[in-house]
């Protein structure tokens, strides 16, 4: 609030125009919600305005030393804007695109990704606006967080003295309040139901933010997008433009939503290979990867076939398979006897047609659907002849009849591959819900139930079973068959897998741990299984989608009086299908937090009306369920190094950083399954991660510890890095620290990509303890900030990877915690890919500036672990293998801005505590803070060919922010990984105003393969004293150094030196080069 | 699928009666030299089968006069296959079997009866060969025995003709039938033998079924065939072989709670390798004839 007021409103601007581009964005896409989600989108638009001021005021003291930085983040923001939100984004778009385009022209896929995330900040910002109390509280939380931040941490009503706070010190509190105004008035009964109303708004905001930031139109310029072309289940063609590097899931999800199904476990995406063969699109790798050179035309299909219909929830869902079954038979995919043919088809006729009408439905009137793949005068006078009995059945019950029958033929739900037996023998694989059936021809001569099978692999062309023995057998036997090619065995070996976790397991296998030399394919099914998706399923209680079933004739036939007409959702759809994708990652993200999120979300999702998405949200976690559980095996191994380092410390917030670590492991361990080398290097990453939060959290000191390998990043970057913290934190303390981070990361990347092309692999580790009172806004928040906050991490997560789907999963983890987590970090270990993991360069720039500790004196320090249990978001920035850490301890500060001046004295640290006032601004300011980060990566040109994917973990809403703010820089040839991090409250380092710097100081020191550069700067904020202690450890060394021991190491050694410290932020940077994947 | 409904619920049965030429070959009429067969013995317990079908049960049944010049035309279960509403006309191993499905073809028609060939391609190199006798269905699948009598190839035309359903191939030891060793005792129930031949069958059974059944093992495989049928009062029917042909298998029948049992003698039919089920086919028609 009270320094630089032009960088500031700049920050604000870009942050309202990101809120209003989501606003606008959720409108336009949901029509449905339009009256909330407009209502919203009108508000946000003039409170970032008056936000934007404050949070200048705010800022300014911060952002003095980075105006650039507010500047920067107002052209991603715009960039992001412009993509997410048509409209309203427009306006703001212009304003902010002046500097963003420059900048995110640099930063191609991140920068947009960034935006994206801009805007989902923005979201979350006026749902925490929405709850006028605890708005206030979240901007606020970030300078008061500290003192503050026990309170908010339990409940979201603790924000509300923080709001108060914020509403002084930026635009973030402004923008809030708007919205609060409108949602106040929709919702003002309970501040709790206002935040949940916010959570919805969130998840509404969210959808639509999770759209744009996959659909990134606008990086089309820098990204190169994709038309897509699937060909739905009623014949129709839904196109849809990607990111060239988008994941399956991206698009698939784009699909679900327009088509707004909400059961879609069952459903994926098909395309034809090169040989012709049908292959089912993974949705954790990258589309692009697996077609190869063919067209990118894909088929949604059902894939797994549920074995007993009706006990799926929705009609739509029951519709689809329906329609699937329908083609399945027309194709004589599905063989079923005359009278079969004959009784589906007159259920298909009453479906689409209605009551037999003797006058208009003559027997030339089904002569253009198709019931039978050789159909007959005979069958359809059959039809005709059944079709009069089904008088009375509603389309939907006709739908029901349709699969009671379909369901009990023999082939249903089969997948059938061609192989030969031992004997070179012609016979047919058949894999589904309840084993492998072997058939000649049409008789089935072997079946095997998943129970009796111990193992399956397939070597080459030939695909094996391993048998339990029998009741009279000693041995187990294992059965090979031989397929036409090796592409056919793994396929064939895949379809098996997933058949047996999705109906077979509780709870999908939990990815191999990550074990660097591991071979064979690590696939694993990751998405939920049956188990899940039913309980899922159940809690989906939105009232029932309007959806039109198409004629069977298909659209290029004509019907009689039939309009062919494309399944659509009609005017639900409109809203709903924007709001469904972009909702369900919401709600993932929201879920962590609890069951109110969903509701949220669900309000979110159409007009206020609430409650469908939420569901979605679930279903989605369920997807990140897999996660949860590679999370608890993450524990385990990370749970000893939290021991190590928590020992030393006591720390109050234990707990939150354990769900953040839990959260983080979770994504590794999706990582772990995607398997692959890659892989592993990150859930290493991440267990470094959580070890440094776990010290971050308590300790005040640093982040040389937690960091296995630091990279060392020059100077400059580090002022870069330190600029743009500053201006990252006006908003939260903790966002800008989370944006500081996600600056430095980007910043990272940047370097990193120089180095890239070095073949070691850099771990830059920063650790970054903030205490804010953003812990408290987050707690009391945490659904509602969750959710923004998800959301705007879900943008930064989507720059930073250019990956859409690690930018969902980040959002998620962020908003919904360690499911988004580990979504997010399932998300890089693709980017992992390659990395192989012995090298660690030092990335001295940036990374030592994030490294460096800034401990200020700040009393909140509990407070501020409080705030980072309740604010479980972390983002997680990954990059190539570079991982920095690190911790600003914030001392002392004062209600909300002591953090503040600290910060101002660091150059990050102002800035954060802007950031942390506007939390819900935060998006806002995370836009501004990535237009910031953006010059700042431009600055710091180091190496141009690495990749990086930066995953910035925060405790907090803040952190949330944080993420937004953190941008990747795209290049190519290295991999890094940046993992931060955050203690819930950054607001100390983020406050906007402008701290007195009393002293800096920088040591450098060296060991063996560890480069500890130690930043110390007190700063005198509001009377508050603030010493942030920022150190940069760069492990630097070939694969065989034991980074996470190093990093423990480092953290402990920190955390001894400060004892009356807290680590805020612990930042690992991992950098590794990348040897195949160029994900471009 | 409208006709899958659980097993047991038959409205038809067509038999056949026995010829003078019981017991002869069908191209010699010289008598069976394995052993003597007493015709009016075999047409009393035809009679009895029958009439218990009739009058016990209650189904409709439709009698087929004898062909004197088709001496095993009393198994009229071999020649066809019923399910729902389609029959399969069979296609016997004996050549000179195959001329007794013509007076059958009628008869199912006149039922409405979808009927499918599977002899179209006699004369040809199909050498496709199915006999009723050794098919199985359980209402919700198809077990057919691999035998002396069926291939491979019968096989899969029968799978041919019932797409709607799962038709599993097992092994059949000892030059026997399928249902010489099994037959339904209920909705839900498989009767078997207790050969190690049965045993093995039922093992494959149960490795390729998707269901599960409930099993009843009688001590001699002669007593597993039976003719189960659920009434119209929904009174559950079992002819099984007397105590006097089956000694030991007796007490296993008297596990079925509230069956109505009905001991039926088929020790002629049994000396020419026939048993209960040879004599009828059953069928489920709602229409009239």
């Amino acid at each position: 609030m009270t320094t630089e007021a032009a960088s500031e409103t700049e920050v604000k601007k870009e942050p309202e125009k990101s809120e209003e581009q989501p606003a606008a964005a959720e409108p336009d896409a949901a029509a449905q919600t339009a009256e909330p989600a407009a209502g919203d989108g009108k508000k946000e638009p003039e409170q970032p305005k008056p936000a934007g001021n404050n949070p200048a005021g705010d800022n300014p003291g911060s952002d003095q030393p980075a105006p650039d930085g507010a500047a920067p983040p107002a052209p991603g923001e715009a960039p992001q804007n412009p993509e997410a939100p048509p409209p309203t984004s427009e306006k703001k778009k212009e304003k902010e695109q002046p500097a963003g385009k420059g900048i995110s022209r640099f930063l191609p896929p991140w920068l947009k990704r960034q935006k994206s995330q801009s805007q989902e900040p923005p979201k979350e910002a006026p749902k925490e606006g929405s709850e006028p109390p605890a708005k206030d509280g979240e901007p606020e939380q970030g300078p008061e967080g500290k003192e503050p931040t026990p309170e908010p941490q339990p409940e979201a009503k603790e924000p509300p003295p923080e709001q108060e706070e914020k509403h002084s010190i930026g635009s973030a509190d402004t923008q809030p309040v708007k919205e609060e105004k409108a949602e106040d008035e929709e919702v003002k009964e309970t501040e709790e139901k206002k935040a949940e109303e916010v959570k919805k708004e969130e998840e509404q905001t969210a959808k639509p933010e999770g759209k744009p930031a996959k659909s990134p139109l606008k990086l089309t310029k820098k990204m190169k997008m994709v038309v897509c072309q699937v060909a739905m289940l009623d014949g129709t063609q839904f196109s849809c433009e990607v990111e060239k590097r988008a994941k399956g899931q991206y698009l698939f999800f784009k699909v679900c939503e327009h088509l707004n199904l909400l059961e879609k476990d069952y459903f994926g995406l098909s395309f034809k290979d090169n040989a012709d063969q049908k292959c089912w699109l993974d949705p954790t790798k990258e589309i692009k990867r697996q077609i190869r050179s063919s067209p990118w035309q894909f088929a949604f299909n059902v894939k797994f076939y549920p074995p007993d219909p009706s006990q799926l929830t929705e009609d739509i869902t029951r519709y689809l398979l329906c329609l699937q079954l329908r083609q399945d038979i027309a194709s004589g995919r599905l063989p079923c006897s005359f009278v079969t043919h004959a009784l589906l088809g007159s259920f298909s006729l009453q479906a689409e047609l209605g009551d037999h009408d003797p006058d208009e439905h003559r027997l030339d009137y089904i002569s253009d659907f198709q019931f039978a793949p050789s159909q007959t005068k005979e069958l359809e006078e059959k039809v005709v002849e059944l079709h009069k009995t089904h008088r009375g059945l509603t389309p939907a019950q006709a739908d029901a009849q349709f699969l009671e029958n379909a369901k009990k033929l023999s082939m249903y739900g089969v997948d059938l591959h061609h192989a030969k037996d031992s004997e070179g023998v012609d016979i047919m694989l058949g894999v589904c819900a309840n084993g492998l059936l072997i058939y000649k021809d049409r008789l089935r001569i072997n079946r095997f139930a998943w129970p009796k099978i111990l193992k399956i692999s397939y070597k080459r062309s030939n695909f094996y079973i391993k048998i339990r023995p029998g009741e009279t057998e000693q041995f187990e036997s294992t059965v090979g068959f031989k397929l036409p090619n090796h592409r056919a065995a793994k396929k064939v070996w895949k379809v098996c897998v997933e058949h047996h976790t999705f109906f077979r397991l509780v709870t999908p296998e939990q990815p191999q741990k990550a074990k660097f030399l591991t071979l064979g394919s690590k696939f694993r099914y990751s998405g939920r299984t049956q188990a899940q998706t039913r309980q899922a399923s159940s809690l989906i209680d939105r009232p029932a989608p309007y959806f039109e079933r198409t004629s069977s004739k298909r659209v290029s036939r004509s019907l009689d009086g039939a309009p062919v007409v494309s399944v659509t959702d009609s005017a639900l759809k409109p809203d709903a299908s924007a709001p469904a994708l972009s909702s369900p990652v919401a709600e993932e993200n929201g879920r962590e937090p609890g069951l109110e999120l969903p509701s949220d979300s669900k309000s979110k999702l159409r007009v206020k009306g609430e409650n469908i998405y939420v569901r979605h949200s679930n279903l989605m976690l369920e997807d990140l369920d897999k996660t949860q559980e590679d999370v608890l095996k993450h524990q385990a191994s990370i749970s000893e190094l939290k021991r190590s380092f928590m020992e030393s410390t006591p720390d109050p917030r234990p707990s939150q950083w354990e769900k953040r670590l839990t959260a983080s492991p979770a994504t590794s361990l999706r990582l772990q399954a995607q398997g692959s080398l890659e892989e592993e290097i990150t859930s290493i990453l991440l267990s470094k991660a959580s070890f440094s939060s776990g010290l971050a959290g308590p300790f005040a000191t640093s982040t040389q510890a937690a960091e296995g390998a630091v990279a060392v990043v020059s100077a400059p970057r580090s002022a870069e890095v330190l600029h743009s913290e500053t201006n990252k934190t006006p908003p939260r303390t903790e966002a800008a620290l989370p944006d500081g981070k996600a600056e430095d990361k980007s910043a990272d990347v940047k370097q990193k990509p120089e180095p890239g092309e070095l073949a070691e692999v850099e771990i830059e580790e920063t650790v970054v303890i903030e205490e804010i009172r953003k812990a408290p806004k987050a707690k009391p928040a945490t659904p509602e900030i969750a959710a923004v906050p998800e959301v705007a991490v879900i943008s930064a997560a989507a720059e930073k990877e250019k990956k859409e789907e690690k930018r969902r999963s980040r959002e998620a983890s962020t908003s919904s915690e360690s499911h988004s987590e580990s979504e997010e970090e399932a998300e890089y270990h693709p980017q992992v890919a390659s990395v192989s993991v012995e090298q660690i360069k030092e990335e001295p720039e940036e990374e030592e500036k994030e490294e460096e500790e800034e401990l200020s004196k700040e009393t909140p320090p509990p407070a501020v672990s409080p705030a980072a249990e309740a604010p479980p978001d972390v983002t997680v920035v990954g990059k190539g293998a570079a991982v920095v850490v690190k911790e600003e301890v914030e001392e002392e500060e004062s209600a909300e801005n002591t953090a503040v001046p600290a910060d101002e004295g660091q150059n990050g640290h102002p800035e954060a505590p802007p950031e942390e006032e506007e939390e819900e601004p935060r998006v806002n300011g995370d836009a501004s803070h990535e237009a910031e980060r953006i010059p700042q990566v431009i600055c710091c040109s180091e190496p141009p060919v690495v990749k990086t994917e930066m995953v910035t973990i925060s405790d907090t809403f803040a952190a949330q922010k944080t993420e937004i703010s953190t941008k990747e820089v795209p290049i190519v040839h290295t991999e890094t990984k940046t993992i931060t991090y955050e203690a819930a409250q950054l607001d100390g380092s983020g406050d906007g105003e402008p701290g007195v710097l009393m002293t800096a100081q920088t040591i450098t020191s060296e060991s063996l393969c560890t480069t500890t550069t130690t930043h110390i700067t007190k700063t005198l904020k509001g009377g508050l004293s603030e010493t942030r202690i920022e150190k940069r450890i760069v492990i630097t060394g070939d694969s065989d150094i034991d980074h996470d021991q190093a990093l423990a190491q480092a953290i402990k050694e920190a955390k001894e030196q400060h004892p009356d410290m807290s680590v805020t932020r612990v930042v690992v940077h991992k950098e590794t080069e990348l040897a195949e994947e160029g994900e471009d | 699928m409208a006709s899958v409904r659980p097993y047991g619920h038959f409205t038809h049965a067509v038999v056949r009666g026995i010829p003078e030429s019981f017991g002869r070959k069908a191209e010699g009429g010289e008598t069976d030299g394995e052993c003597e067969t007493d015709l009016a013995k075999a047409q009393r317990q035809f009679g009895v089968l029958t009439g218990a079908l009739r009058q016990k049960v209650g189904l409709q049944l439709i009698e087929i006069p004898p062909d004197p010049n088709l001496p095993e035309s009393w198994r009229i279960e071999d020649v066809a296959v019923i399910q729902g509403d389609t029959a399969l006309i069979t296609r016997p191993w004996k050549q000179q079997r195959r001329s007794e499905a013509e007076a059958l073809r009628r008869v199912l028609s006149e039922l409405n009866l979808t009927v499918v060939e599977m002899g179209g391609e006699e004369g040809g190199s199909g050498g496709a060969t199915l006999e009723g006798s050794d098919v199985l269905f359980t209402g919700k699948e198809f077990f057919v025995g691999i035998s002396s009598h069926t291939n491979h190839r019968g096989a899969e035309v029968l799978a041919d003709t019932f797409r709607d359903f799962a038709v599993s191939t097992v092994p059949v030891c000892g030059g026997a039938r399928l249902k010489n060793v099994c037959s339904m005792g209920g909705p839900n129930t498989i009767v078997i033998g207790n050969s190690e031949g049965a045993k093995k069958t039922l093992r494959t059974m149960e490795q390729l079924t998707d269901h599960h059944y409930e099993v009843l093992t009688v001590p001699e495989d002669m007593a597993a065939n039976c003719i189960y049928v659920r009434g119209a009062s929904k009174m559950d029917f079992l002819l099984h072989r007397p105590t006097e042909e089956c000694p030991n298998s007796a007490p296993a029948f008297q596990k079925l709670t509230d069956y109505t049992l009905l001991p039926t003698a088929c020790s002629e039919a049994f000396k020419l390798g026939g048993v209960l089920s040879s004599f009828c086919l059953l069928i489920n028609r709602k229409l009239q004839i």
